[in-house]
């Protein structure tokens, strides 16, 4: 529980492995590191006072001191890899197309084990309460195990002395003794700062130190991730992110969902291009059109205009709109307005629009009674003809298909339109019942004498745009950049160190690295060329 | 124009002999005496690998004039690149620390990849809309890229293991590397045997029901397990063993089923019948050839120094680009696609490696496997998310 | 000596303890948030939102909070939906009597053409109140997924019970009992 004074002078923080000075090893504290009875000492945060275990009374330092290690954080990690891989398995529950419930569709579709899939709740894996968890147990062991590493290894990597204690030099993974007279210092200095080494001196011991900074690259990298994790929690709050989905009919303007009442957009036209291998440009891919069964698309395309809506006070009242943009939507290129952005996400082609129809005599198709249009959007009860006849509406079915001999609709959207019309000859108070729709013409009965007869339609695509707003996407990109740097700081740089210590026969050499000893070794052996020093070697034993 | 395409499949083909070639001349470098450092055979083996990397370098240029898109589009362009990518990062190791047993090793991986992408359609395919960005390239070039980087850190590792497990012994570590051994035999089995039967153009049509409605199935290959309910109607073939299990509704599961089945079965003739000739253990008997060679503090180094290089290069690729094209084509930067969860798994697991390496001190035996378990996860999202697991990333 | 390092504990415990709180803090945030943005946002026991929707045929508009006082059972429907018509005469079966105890029933509808419902109402002869959705407004405020869907909100205006699927008669009855305000 007390400070710790090395026999170089320095106090040490309780905890401390290493003196953070001189280096050499605190007695009592080596089973920390795992020093005892080794012959080189584990250098990691240059034995600095971290994690100080010591203070471990309370709940909050427990608790502290658990996300702080790295072995729980590896842990974290791997639980999360093996969740994340179990909830592959079977498709996610967002990505299932069917309507059923997928309670059901789990045990239909997979057996046995898709139920227990289900019921463990991996249907729903990356947004399950216990999945945010995990995440969010290796975001708070990220920064404990930061805060517990950086500062104390900073620290000590400031206050570290050219003078180093003995034992601290001989248990260096590369050491080397040389005994000679004619050592050449100053060409060793001159060679290490050419290979841009930092030189420390004190009482003609040397400390050559490089990229210290590759050190923090991981507590860089670490921030990132941070800041990454907070900005994706941003998300949560509506002011940041808006997330929704309208459909827009061609020639329709349609208020944008998202924007409170502020935008409309009119679908000015929806382009579905596929690939034709009669066409020359597309020719090269002849082989692999062939081969595919549907048509390949080429483009998704919405031209569409933006409107600003200018009387938002009067709730209630027709929007009077001003156009504030013209432009494209297509695949990989959102069309952008204000704060928002509108990506072609999905479509419908050839929805009916409306549709034309004509009154003739049953056997004769070139008779002519009168014609009628029926927008399909608001179809009318009646309609009265110009030869005087009148219509009756009596049921209309936007996308029908027969079930059990009767016509059903099976969505609002009219898709495959069909009508029962009454069909009053002029002056008559009886009417003649027809069922009609596509590649349907039914009389309902033998006695007819008129038929109707489909003259006419026009069709649209409806173009499916989802609408984003995302405040978040800036601070996510900046995590995501101080990740990538911390990252390439930490894995493309290495810090490393050489110590000289003068001895009365010779020098002491001594080197460390945090990574690729090889490579230290072959900086040490140009350092050391023509100065009589003698290469180090790798007291490393590989256990196998 | 069309006369590209041909130009970039000879060249393929002559990378491929390439490679080959130089594999032998890596093999020469065992009788150097010297431990280490390359000699004579080294020098021309890396020249020639340098050659042939350079003819890949042309099949992908001719290939892109010729389709007009960077030819990373399809399966088969995609594991073809991966190869390439991992003979460059191969190359550069190289360069570093000059292993000549590396190449032995890391060019023969490369040469069953390119074959193995071979097996898949390699006609030219137009760009669905979503691919359409220039994202596309930089996407998947970078986390290609990364991804064979990240492997030569699995060569070094097999290197690693095969030289220094102890083979006097029966062992999980024995085990295991008999297990990786073979799986190496199952690929190489499935190149041959479906080379070998597409060259017969061997074909047998089933007519089975999928999804209710009745449909043709053509195999490529003899029908070890047919469609389930499945009927043969081809003349002269041979009738399948037995019927996939009823589960496997998709419309080549079965057939999917069958060319695994004769992989599996091709891989054990393989490694049983060398095993038998050789009288032990595969890596057994390849140890003694390395054991002068290998200097397992290196091997370990270049193991390890792969990750630390491949790691932020496939994090660039395989996540950040990857969200920056996701947010352009999809408007989300992440969706827990498949592919993207299981490339989110290769990045956790590496991250796992550089923690247990820096801060707990795994060297040696423990970093191997991890590099080894590492190159499983990235075949894993090659090969069987593409095939087995569908999402937006499963090539057309 | 002893004073600084009683003085350091404390101040490391505070630190931590407040990093601890914050992070703690975020997590509960993030899980709050993404349970509610799953769950529907009306739920059992909470007070329904309040709309304003025009009756079907009429010039007329009901408003939800107009209601207060009474039992409400809020039914989404289409004529596109075959489980929605099947419980439609059990509807109307029950809606005199429950309409004398203080009972209404407001059907809203999620078809886009008015005809098509004309025609339905007229088939079925149905008096209860229709109310128009069109664009489907009230269907997001409710978080409706499949429908028929139906809640019953009690005369305090809070939601007593949320049915997704088809009623059967003795149900329906069940609970428009549940929602009848007490004599």
């Amino acid at each position: 529980m007390k400070e710790i004074t090395c026999e170089c002078g320095h106090i040490n923080p309780e905890g401390t492995v290493l003196c953070e000075e001189c280096g050499k090893p605190i007695e009592k504290n080596q089973h920390i590191d795992g020093n005892d009875e080794k012959q080189l000492l584990n250098m990691r945060y240059d034995g600095s006072a971290r994690r100080s275990q010591t203070y471990n009374r309370t709940i909050v330092d427990k608790v502290w001191n658990f996300f702080s290690s790295v072995k729980v954080g590896v842990t974290l990690i791997f639980i999360t890899v093996i969740a994340s891989a179990i909830g592959t398995i079977f498709p996610q529950e967002e990505f299932i197309q069917s309507t059923v419930d997928p309670a059901i569709h789990y045990r239909d579709q997979y057996g046995l084990a898709g139920q227990i899939y289900y019921q463990l709740g991996f249907h729903d894996l990356f947004s399950s309460w216990w999945y945010m968890i995990l995440l969010a147990m290796i975001g708070i062991s990220i920064v404990i195990a930061s805060i517990d590493r950086f500062f104390p290894l900073y620290k000590t990597l400031k206050k570290q002395k050219p003078k180093r204690h003995e034992l601290f030099m001989k248990k260096q993974r590369i050491f080397g003794r040389t005994t000679a007279e004619d050592i050449d210092i100053d060409r060793f200095k001159e060679n290490l700062k050419k290979r841009r080494f930092k030189i420390y001196e004190q009482d003609g011991h040397l400390l050559a130190e490089k990229n210290r900074f590759a050190r923090w690259g991981p507590y860089v990298n670490h921030i990132g991730l941070i800041i990454f994790l907070l900005g994706a929690l941003l998300r949560f709050v509506p002011a940041f992110y808006v997330d929704e989905f309208i459909w827009v009919r061609e020639g329709e303007t349609a208020l944008i969902s998202g924007t409170e009442g502020e935008f409309y957009i009119k679908n000015e036209d929806f382009t579905l291009e596929t690939y034709d291998k009669d066409d020359p440009e597309d020719a090269r891919f002849k082989e692999a059109i062939e081969n595919q069964e549907g048509p390949i698309p080429k483009t998704f395309r919405t031209d569409a205009t933006i409107y600003e809506r200018t009387n938002k006070d009067v709730t209630g009242a027709d929007p009077e709109l001003e156009a504030v943009k013209e432009g494209a939507a297509t695949l990989n290129n959102p069309l952008k307005f204000d704060d928002y952005a509108l990506y072609q996400s999905s479509y419908q082609l050839d929805e009916f629009k409306d549709m034309s129809f004509k009154i003739h005599d049953k056997d004769d198709d070139e008779t002519n009674h009168g014609e009628f249009t029926i927008d399909l959007t608001d179809p009318q009860s009646t309609y009265e003809l110009e030869g005087g006849f009148r219509v009756e509406v009596v049921n209309y079915f936007p996308d029908y298909e027969m079930q059990d001999g009767q016509p059903e609709s099976v969505t609002k959207y009219p898709r495959n339109p069909a009508f029962v019309f009454n069909v009053y000859p002029p002056g008559e108070e009886e009417a003649e019942t027809s069922f009609l729709g596509i590649g349907a013409n039914i009389g309902a009965s033998e006695d007819n004498q008129y038929k109707l007869g489909l003259t006419g339609f026009n069709v649209r695509d409806v173009t499916g745009l989802t609408v984003k707003k995302d405040h978040t996407l800036g601070i996510i990109s900046l995590g995501g950049a101080i990740f990538m740097i911390g990252v390439i700081q930490g894995m493309y740089w290495n810090h490393r160190r050489i110590w000289l210590q003068p001895r009365e026969d010779g020098v002491w050499i001594a080197g460390h690295t945090n990574k690729n000893w090889y490579a230290l070794r072959m900086e040490i052996e140009r350092a050391i060329e023509d100065t009589n020093i003698e290469a180090p070697v790798d007291q490393y034993e590989m256990k196998s | 124009m069309g006369d590209w395409t041909t130009i970039s499949g000879n060249l393929l083909y002559a990378a491929f002999f390439i490679y080959l070639i130089a594999t032998f001349f890596f093999a020469g470098t065992i009788r150097d005496k010297k431990k280490g450092k390359s000699k004579i055979a080294g020098n021309i083996g890396i020249t020639i690998t340098i050659i042939g990397f350079v003819t890949q370098i042309g099949y992908f240029i001719t290939r892109w004039m010729a389709s007009g898109h960077a030819p990373v589009s399809n399966l088969f362009e995609y594991t073809t690149f991966f190869g390439m990518m991992l003979v460059f990062a191969f190359i550069v190791l190289y360069f570093i620390y000059r292993v000549d047993l590396l190449g032995l090793f890391a060019l023969p991986i490369a040469l069953l990849l390119i074959a193995f992408a071979s097996m898949f359609p390699t006609e030219v395919s137009p760009l669905v809309p979503s691919l359409q960005s220039h994202w596309l390239y930089i996407h998947v070039t970078t986390a290609s890229l990364g991804q064979g980087i990240l492997s030569v850190s699995f060569v070094a590792g097999l290197v690693f293991l095969i030289s220094q497990v102890d083979q006097s012994k029966r062992s999980k570590h024995t085990y295991w590397l008999e297990f990786v051994i073979y799986i190496i035999a199952v690929t190489l089995a499935f190149i041959v045997l479906s080379s070998s039967f597409s060259a017969m153009n061997y074909e047998a049509t089933f007519e089975a029901p999928i999804e209710g409605q009745q449909a043709e199935i053509t195999y490529e290959m003899p029908a070890i397990a047919g469609p389930n309910e499945g009927v043969l109607i081809s003349d002269d073939r041979m009738a399948p063993l037995f019927q996939a299990p009823e589960w496997m509704r998709g419309e080549d599961a079965a057939k999917k089923l069958n060319t695994f089945l004769w992989a599996i079965l091709g891989g054990v003739v393989l490694y049983w019948g060398t095993r038998l000739i050789l009288r032990k253990r595969i890596a057994a008997s390849i140890q003694p050839l390395l054991n002068k060679k290998v200097n397992p503090e290196l091997v370990d180094e270049v193991s390890y120094r792969a990750v630390a290089i491949g790691f932020p290069v496939f994090t660039l690729g395989a996540l950040i680009f990857a969200m920056i094209w996701a947010q352009q084509a999809w408007d989300r930067f992440w969706g827990w696609d498949p592919k993207e969860v299981w490339a989110l798994i290769t990045f956790f697991f590496y991250a796992a490696y550089l923690h247990l390496r820096l801060s707990r001190g795994w060297q040696g035996m423990k970093s191997a496997w991890l590099a080894v378990g590492g190159f499983g996860i990235i075949m894993f999202n090659l090969i069987a998310v593409n095939l087995i697991i569908s999402g937006l990333h499963s090539y057309a | 000596m002893k004073e600084k390092t009683i003085q350091k504990k404390k101040k490391r415990l505070i630190f931590r303890t407040a990093m601890l709180t914050v992070m703690v803090g975020l997590v509960v945030f993030a899980l709050v948030a993404n349970g509610e943005d799953e769950k529907a946002v009306v739920a059992k026991g909470e007070e329904a939102p309040d709309f304003q929707l025009k009756k079907f045929g009429t010039g007329e508009t009901v408003q939800l909070s107009d209601l207060e006082g009474k039992g409400v059972m809020l039914n989404f429907w289409a004529t596109y939906c075959k489980p929605c018509k099947d419980e439609m005469p059990y509807m109307e079966k029950l809606y005199p009597k429950y309409k004398e105890k203080g009972v209404e029933i407001l059907a809203v509808n999620l078809d886009s053409t008015e005809l098509v419902v004309e025609s339905f109402v007229n088939e079925y002869d149905l008096s209860f109140p229709i109310l128009q959705d069109k664009d489907g407004q009230v269907m997001e405020l409710y978080n409706i997924g499949p429908i028929p869907s139906t809640l019953f909100i009690n005369p305090e205006g809070e939601i007593e019970e949320q049915v997704i699927g088809p009623l059967t008669l003795d149900k329906l009855e069940g609970h428009l009992q549940n929602i009848a305000p007490e004599e």
